[in-house]
């Protein structure tokens, strides 16, 4: 099996938040400034959940149309002033039920990472190196699960553009860390609630290797906006991978003690 | 059948608790091994012909039953394996049955169970709550279930887990029938104990681990009978046969060890070290200190691909000049591991543990797997066993080089 990963604590753009819906005032700035405040806007409004538990599906499509089955369970505890803590758990396919690893995010420097094998009892501490692989040979990257650090980027506000009919901003982000498998990220934001709505990723060559588009958005604690599907095509291979969520619930009572190595060995 | 009684009392025990939310849930896999060895066997006798073809059925289920949100969680996992050839490897486990609950900073485990611990790939030195279930693989990496209790602490200082191990399991050996075992046969009904209480005898464990930044580090105490027997020439039966028959016993000695495992992770480099040292109780003085040290290295998606290749290096040493012993004396192991991230989850890993001592003492291990369906993997295993000296440990197994093919089924 493959394990090597980052995992997110929750699905980096799936979790939006909605709130006040006041516009954000561009006059007088910069295009790498308008960027830049979307998305400090887009991230503050995904902050304050304090721990989530879902449950989760992916479709594997491959280009004649075959389809494989994943399916994992996803902890995730708020960090204040640092990344996430996760503890992802494998159920599907059924050899590797029982695997789980936990992550610790962080804002700067490389994330720490722990895989628990069953079959042995045995937890490894793993690199966190491999951004680019991709996960659970999804077209999802390990990098495009992780959790959205304004850090990680530069901003450029390309303009306004309509998707499903909302008003959506339009940003340009180029990826500072060199093991990213990427150079640039286009991002469309609706401005009504600051909720992604589709992501075209470009490889180092700068040709478009994938779109990823949210959709089923629903509102969570009255506040934050998450959608039920995230469907990422790879333009290169015409392979896809359709990323559901079958259930989700916030504020669980998870806490700091349900993420070490002790708890990640019980975890079923 | 005391297991199943314990288990059918379980479920009686929790669904007479209608209050409390209870979930259940049956898993594990069922398998069929076909191993086929390339040599004619080395210790055929007029009585005993040892197996060119070891066909094998064996089943894992696992049952979990959990409480409140798993605050308390009772598990049982059956093993059963049936050997074509080898009634010693015909064998059944119980890996685990047990109950554990636990609390912010602490946790309870009581009952049978499996803990790993250790850092290296090449061999597992600090690992010693279990046995090893050596008639499983010759890598001793399947285990035994332990008796135990065990108590965690959680703090900001690191873990700290304490074991009491009221029983003791043997080490499993091939049959004279079977393959992988040594010339004088082992007799395993006649095991021996340094201490009167034999396997009843209580063993006490420690460790102390801690994630330090980009160190994982690990201090472990063991004081008890040792899971490795020293293997002892007795003469059996001399009536019975024409020959004087010569078998060697299985003596569990007491010992005490002491352990350090440490891993450092930088990028994609991963440096490992294991030293322990063995304690032997009067009148045996065999003390030694073994250690592995080593590291790993992973190319990730190199040449446009999207595969993880890594590339492992690891040094094994022990003091113990005798090379009947151990396998590690002084020896070199190199290995690799691809993962090719495909659908069906491709894995390669290759591997060779050179004796320095010895030029031409070596051991080779390929082990493939595939998924064939989202139920049903395929694993592929390749050994061989090279000696040139009659001496060394591995001269005993040196035709017994094999390849076996495994299909899995996981429900």
């Amino acid at each position: 099996m493959k394990i090597n990963t980052k995992i997110p604590s929750v699905l980096l753009m799936l979790v939006l938040a909605a709130s006040a819906s006041a516009e954000l005032d561009f006059t007088g700035q910069s295009a790498q400034e308008y960027g830049l405040a979307i998305a400090t806007e887009f991230k503050a409004r995904n902050q304050g959940w304090h721990n989530s538990e879902s449950t989760l599906t992916m479709t594997l499509r491959n280009a004649n149309g075959e389809e494989n089955i994943r399916k994992i369970r996803i902890k995730t505890l708020e960090v204040e002033g640092d990344g996430d803590k996760s503890l992802t758990i494998f159920d599907q396919p059924r050899d590797i039920k029982g695997a789980a690893f936990l992550t610790f995010s962080h804002v700067s420097g490389s994330d720490d990472q722990w895989l628990y094998l069953p079959a042995l009892a045995r937890v490894k501490r793993i690199s966190s190196r491999n951004k680019s692989g991709p996960f659970m040979a999804s077209q999802f990257a390990y990098e495009d699960l992780s959790s959205f650090e304004i850090e990680k980027y530069t901003y450029r506000y390309l303009g306004m553009e309509t998707i499903d009919e909302r008003d959506c901003y339009k940003v340009e982000l180029v990826l500072l860390d060199e093991l990213s498998g990427y150079t640039r990220q286009v991002i469309w934001i609706d401005k009504e609630h600051f909720r992604a709505y589709k992501i075209d990723y470009y490889d180092r060559k700068e040709s478009l290797m994938k779109t990823l588009t949210f959709s089923e958005y629903e509102l969570y604690l009255k506040q934050y906006w998450r959608a039920i599907q995230a469907n990422m095509v790879n333009h290169q291979t015409q392979k896809s991978t359709l990323l559901h969520t079958d259930k989700i619930a916030f504020r669980t009572g998870l806490i700091e003690s349900d993420f070490n190595k002790t708890s990640l060995k019980r975890a079923h | 059948m005391k297991t199943i009684t314990a288990a059918g009392f379980v479920v009686l025990l929790f669904h007479a608790l209608p209050c409390l939310a209870v979930q259940f849930e049956a898993t594990g896999h069922a398998a069929f091994d076909w191993r086929e060895y390339y040599q004619s066997a080395q210790f055929d006798q007029r009585s005993v012909s040892q197996a060119n073809h070891q066909l094998s059925l064996f089943a894992e289920p696992e049952f979990i039953w959990s409480l409140n949100n798993a605050e308390h969680t009772f598990i049982f996992k059956a093993f059963v394996r049936l050997d074509s050839a080898d009634d010693e490897r015909s064998h059944q486990d119980i890996r685990a049955l047990y109950w554990l609950t636990y609390g912010d900073n602490w946790e309870v485990q009581i009952g049978i169970a499996k803990k790993y611990w250790g850092v290296a790939e090449s061999q597992h030195l600090v690992d010693i709550i279990n046995q090893t279930d050596l008639v499983e693989s010759p890598g001793g990496e399947h285990k035994l279930g332990q008796p135990m209790v065990a108590y965690t602490l959680i703090h900001d200082w690191g873990t700290l887990e304490s074991f009491i191990l009221p029983w003791f399991r043997e080490r499993t050996f091939s049959g004279t029938d079977g393959r992988l075992r040594t010339g004088l046969a082992i007799d395993t009904d006649r095991a021996q104990y340094q201490h009167d209480r034999e396997y009843r005898h209580v063993d006490y464990a420690l460790r102390w681990s801690h994630s330090i930044g980009l160190v994982d580090a690990g201090l472990s105490w063991f004081r008890g009978t040792s899971r490795e027997p020293l293997l002892v020439p007795q003469v059996t039966d001399i009536a019975t046969e024409q020959f004087s028959s010569i078998s060697l016993v299985p003596f569990y000695p007491l010992i005490e060890q002491t352990g350090l495992d440490l891993q450092a992770t930088l990028g994609a480099t991963l440096l490992k070290l294991e030293v322990i040292r063995r304690y032997f109780d009067a009148p045996l003085h065999q003390d030694y200190v073994a250690a592995t040290g080593g590291f790993e290295y992973t190319f990730y998606s190199p040449l446009k691909t999207s595969w993880d290749v890594g590339a492992l290096g690891e040094y094994l040493y022990d003091s113990r000049e005798d090379p009947s012993l151990a396998i590690g004396q002084n020896d070199l192991f190199l290995g690799t591991r691809i993962a090719f991230n495909n659908e069906a989850s491709t894995d390669v890993l290759a591997g060779v543990t050179q004796d320095l001592n010895d030029a031409g003492s070596r051991v080779l291990v390929v082990e493939i797997s595939t998924r064939l369906s989202a139920n049903i993997k395929l694993n592929f295993d390749a050994w061989v066993f090279a000696a040139r000296d009659s001496e060394n440990i591995i001269y005993q197994l040196h035709r017994d080089d094999f390849v076996q093919t495994r299909i899995s089924y996981y429900f």
